[in-house]
Order: C-alpha cells, then structure tokens, then sequence
C-alpha cells in the first residue's frame, strides 16, 4: 500500500464528492479533479526525469495546488520535500540543497530570493515548475498548461512504490544550527494511518481541519486520513492560522468534525475565539499533539465545546504519534497536572531505559524508546547522527530514541517529565536552543549566546537570549530581532533579550545554563 | 475626535513597554516593520488588537489582524484613524 494508492481508490469510488477546501480562499477540489491534476504534475516530473528514489521540492503557500504538488510527486515515485513558506529563504533552499532534490514547484513570489540563494550554495540549479500564485488548483493547471505548449507531457504511469520508498522528508530544528531531514517511508507513514483508522473512525461524511503547515508532521494524518476514507479536508492557510477568531469561523462554517493541531492554538481559541458566539455542534473528535496542554486552557476550551472526544497525541517527528490518552468527559477541578502522554500505539512497542541504555524498572524515570512500522529510516545524509538516534540493541529491533523522559505508570500509560536535551516546543514546532545560538553568533556585535527556554502563562514557553557583547555599544532590539528574522522561522525568534558584560560559567568553564534558567 | 499624532504616540509607548522594555525610543519609527521582522510575534498581535480595541473604542476584523494593516505604527495608525471617521 502507498499513500498515493489512498487518492486512487478515492477517485474511483468518490470521484464527485469533495476531496479539499481552502477555508478562507474558497477553492475546493474534487476528487477526480484531485486525481486529474497531479497525474498532469507526474506527467511533467516525468519529462525532468523524476522517478523511483528522487527528491522533489515544493516551495508553496498552504493551497489546492500544493496537494495537488504533494500527490503529484508521490505518484512520479519520488519522495516530497516541503518548506515553510514564512520562512527565509535562506533556510529553504538549504534544506532543497541539502537533500538534493531533482526538481522543485515553487510560486513566482519566492522564486528570486530562492534562486539566490541556491546560488549561493552552489551545484547546478534543479528544473523549477513556477506558479504565478496558488488557490483553487487554477494555477497548477496554467502552469501546466504553459510547459504543455511549449512541450507536451506524455502521459506516464503512476509508480507504484515500495514500502519502503521514501514518502517524504521533514526538515526540524538541528542542534548543530542546521535542519536536519527525517525520512519517512510509505510503510511509515500508511502503519500510523491505519492506526487512526482503527481509533478515530473516520467516515465518508466527515470533515477534517488541515491546521497545521505540510512541513509539520501533523499534516500527515490531516491530508492521507481523510483521503483514505473519502472525506473532505479543509486547507488552513498560513495567514489565518494563528487568528483564534478566524478558526473559530472556519470550524463554524465548514461544519469541521475533526480537528487536529497544537494546544497552542487550541489555547488561543479557547481565550479569544468567542466560542459561544460560533457553532461548534459538528465537531465530534478534537486531537492535539506537539507540546504539553496547560490544564487550565485545556479545561476551558471543554467546558466551552463539551460534545466532542479528546485526545492528546504525543510522538517526535521520527516516529509520528507513538503515544495517546483519551482526556476524560469530566476534567475535575482540582486537577492541575498536565494530562499524561498515555499508553503505546497498538502497532508499536515502547520501552524506557536510563542513560546506559538498560530498561528501568516501571515507575522510574527514564527515556522512552519506540521501535515499530512507525519509526523513521534515519536523518538524511547524516549516518552518524541517525546511529546515535537508536538504542544500540541486539534484539534486531530499531528502537529510536525520542529524547523525552517518561515515567510508566501501573496501568501502562506514560507520563511526559522532561527532555533528555536542549529541544524545546513552542507552538508545537520543535526549536532546537542551540540553532537560536548559532544563528546569533553569526552577528557581528555578539561575543557569547545562550538561550533558555522559560515557561509562560500565555504562550507555553518564552525564549530568552542572553548576550555579552564585543563591545559596549548594544544593538538595539528591533535590530535583533529583525537580524533573527533573516535567518530563522518567526516561531524561534527570541521572546527577550538580556545583556551581560560576561556569561556565568561552570567550574569547567562552560555557560552556566542552570544558573541562567534560575534568573528567569 | 482623535487626531493622528495622539494616536501614534499611545500605539509607540504601548508597543514599547510591553513588547520591547528598554528599548531606545528612537529606534522605533512610523515605518520600523513589527510583524514581518518577527519583533511582534502572533501571541503580541493579539494583544495589541486588544489594546487598541479598547484604547481607541473600535472593533478589529479578523482579517485586520494581520502584517498587512499593522505591521508598522504607520499603517496602525491609519487603520484606528479609518475607523474613528478620521
């Protein structure tokens, strides 16, 4: 089974029902329109000589075009490299280069800065498919259309992929100052698909949120889940996705029956959504993952909206969602803690070990390890760090190691502690602190950098940079930040900035990251 | 009746002691980018569609709320003065 063969038999058995909407930009496709057009998109990757085994970049605005873009590329047998759109270019075209892709779909508004910038890399430039702009599916075909005049597509054959083909590759937050890509198979991402069949029971008539962007590993079960079960998925485009009020109109006006994104905005809902001025009544199954609910945002959104089921979802990018906990109908009053993490997907095992790799025993602390169909095949092109990311076991199983530090309790569900290192999530998105660092040295005032992470009321956590600078003219902040800006996403921009004439250090002279946290 | 400096002033002095505590004032200017250069984040946006609702008494559309109507003091300032009748 590959992801692409979902839209295939939705084709044949749903072809006039609605496949994808964009919420506010009111383009909608159906699935033989779905169908129709990425075979035109493998067509055209045919020509540049995709197959089996390449790359393919998307650099796209959320949109009919980019499914289009993402179904297109499957089916050419090649694996898909989405980029954040809001981000710079600069990190974009790393990531395009990083994984060399064979060609690459971008809207014309990107394409000088991109161009740019993959010059600047060096290497040959990859054949791009431009867009004038995106919305409806409209501009794909003219796209299309234009390469077509000037040189027909043959029509080729849709591949069909091994399971072990790679499906696509997410680029997260790398400690080393550059992302890294995970990949993931067909086999990877189908197992977690059938999974959420079997727990979440999507029907034909329902009608998912895409909330999250397509370079975030929530939208795999946003886009394939519905497409497998001949529902409708609702494109929540970047320009509206962080406005409480806007969702809170989309959700209304699209009837969603299934939502799925970070507590975060799920918080902001709650808090500025005028939820009771909206109709929520089709929404039967609410799904967050990414970072911790604060209790106090998670209550109130239910006491607001209390028809639906709740889940929290909790899994790395590496394995998707490996854990999940059903919150129960009633939230009791005096419960302050966070929700646990829950117990194992039932097409996965977990194990948690301490620092030597050696199983704890249950109700200790320790690292949680999944191995499974779940788990990534590695990080593109870096052996070593793929190695360090599994437990060195003999038992023939890959058991990755997330990071995170759990405690199993008597009935088999985990509780999330911590993490193992300095990854933190904010929105939902992971930041690795020392990419904010290495982004910061790179400023030409700034002689040390350390960023902490802190909690905060409002939006989860604040980043906070510490500074010592070359000199005693300080660089005012709206330079920072703007410099910042040029180099990383928005989300990892530092919250605030504190200056030092020296960073505390450690007895061995390192940054003394403990006392810096405790200065809040 | 408000007239445009006032309103400038009131949005310049909110944004500064909330979002950029010591900053210098000089560096902040009618025309210094807020939300595409990342020194308003979406969390700050929110709050300064709340201020501004309740400092000027005027209601901010959803698509409103975003860098293309308040990503500098100037453009704020022209959309609280459009909706004051200015």
């Amino acid at each position: 089974m590959s992801l692409h063969a979902y839209l295939e038999s939705g084709v044949r058995n749903r072809g006039n029902h609605c496949a994808v909407v964009e919420a506010t930009e009111g383009g909608r496709l159906d699935y033989s329109a779905l169908g129709r057009l990425s075979d035109r998109l493998r067509d055209r990757l045919a020509v540049l000589n995709v197959g089996r085994g390449d790359r393919v970049g998307f650099y796209l605005r959320k949109s009919a075009e980019s499914v289009i873009s993402i179904f297109g590329i499957l089916k050419s047998g090649a694996a898909y490299v989405p980029v954040d759109p809001t981000a710079p270019a600069s990190r974009n075209a790393y990531i395009h280069n990083n994984c060399g892709v064979k060609a690459v779909i971008i809207e014309e508004r990107f394409l000088g800065n991109y161009r740019q910038e993959l010059e600047t890399l060096g290497g040959a430039l990859p054949p791009m498919i431009v867009l004038d702009s995106v919305g409806g599916g409209s501009h794909m075909q003219s796209a299309l259309d234009r390469l077509d005049s000037q040189s027909p597509a043959p029509a080729s054959t849709t591949v069909d992929s091994a399971p072990d083909d790679l499906a696509y590759i997410l680029y997260t937050s790398g400690s080393t100052g550059k992302p890294k890509g995970v990949m993931l198979s067909h086999r990877n991402a189908v197992s977690f698909v059938d999974w959420c069949s079997g727990v979440f029971e999507p029907k034909p008539d329902d009608i998912f949120s895409s909330h999250a962007p397509f370079h975030f590993d929530l939208s795999i079960l946003d886009i394939y889940v519905p497409l497998k079960h001949g529902a409708t998925l609702v494109l929540i485009g970047e320009s509206v996705s962080k406005e409480p009020l806007a969702l809170s109109k989309i959700i209304s006006q699209h009837h969603i029956t299934v939502w799925y994104s970070a507590p975060s905005i799920l918080s902001l809902i709650a808090q500025f959504g005028k939820i009771a001025e909206h109709d929520f009544s089709a929404l039967r199954t609410v799904l967050f993952a990414g970072e911790v609910f604060p209790i106090v945002h998670l209550r109130s959104f239910k006491n607001q909206v209390p028809k639906p089921r709740y889940f929290n979802l909790y899994g790395p990018t590496e394995t998707n969602v490996c854990t999940y906990h059903e919150i129960p109908q009633v939230i009791p009053d005096d419960r302050a803690d966070p929700f646990p993490i829950g117990k194992v997907c039932e097409n996965l095992e977990a194990v948690v070990v301490d620092t030597d790799g050696s199983v704890v025993a249950r109700g200790a602390e320790g690292e949680l390890c999944i191995a499974g169909p779940n788990v990534m095949q590695g990080y593109w092109a870096m052996p070593e760090q793929t190695a360090k990311g599994f437990l060195a076991t003999t038992d023939g199983k890959r058991w990755y190691k997330t990071g995170d530090i759990v405690v199993e309790e008597t009935d088999g569900v985990y509780r999330y502690v911590g993490r193992r290192d300095r990854m933190v999530k904010k929105r939902g998105y992971r930041v690795e602190l020392g990419e904010i660092e290495a982004s910061l040295y790179r400023h030409a005032a700034i002689r040390e950098a350390a960023v902490v992470a802190l909690p905060d009321e409002s939006a989860g956590v604040k980043i906070k940079a510490h500074l010592s600078l070359r000199d005693a003219k300080r660089p005012s902040l709206i330079e920072l930040k703007t410099f910042c800006s040029k180099h990383l996403p928005l989300y990892m921009i530092p919250d605030v900035f504190t200056f030092h004439e020296t960073l505390p250090k450690t007895s061995t002279d390192k940054i003394d990251y403990q006392s810096l946290q405790r200065l809040g | 009746m408000q007239n445009p400096s006032d309103i400038e002033q009131k949005v310049k002095a909110y944004i500064l002691n909330e979002f950029l505590p010591g900053e210098d004032p000089a560096q902040l200017t009618n025309t210094t980018p807020l939300i595409t250069a990342g020194v308003l984040d979406s969390i700050a946006t929110l709050k300064l569609v709340g201020f501004l609702e309740q400092e000027f008494s005027i209601s901010v559309e959803a698509h409103e709320a975003d860098s293309e109507h308040l990503d500098t003091i100037e453009r704020i300032v022209q959309l609280v003065a459009s909706k004051k009748g200015n």
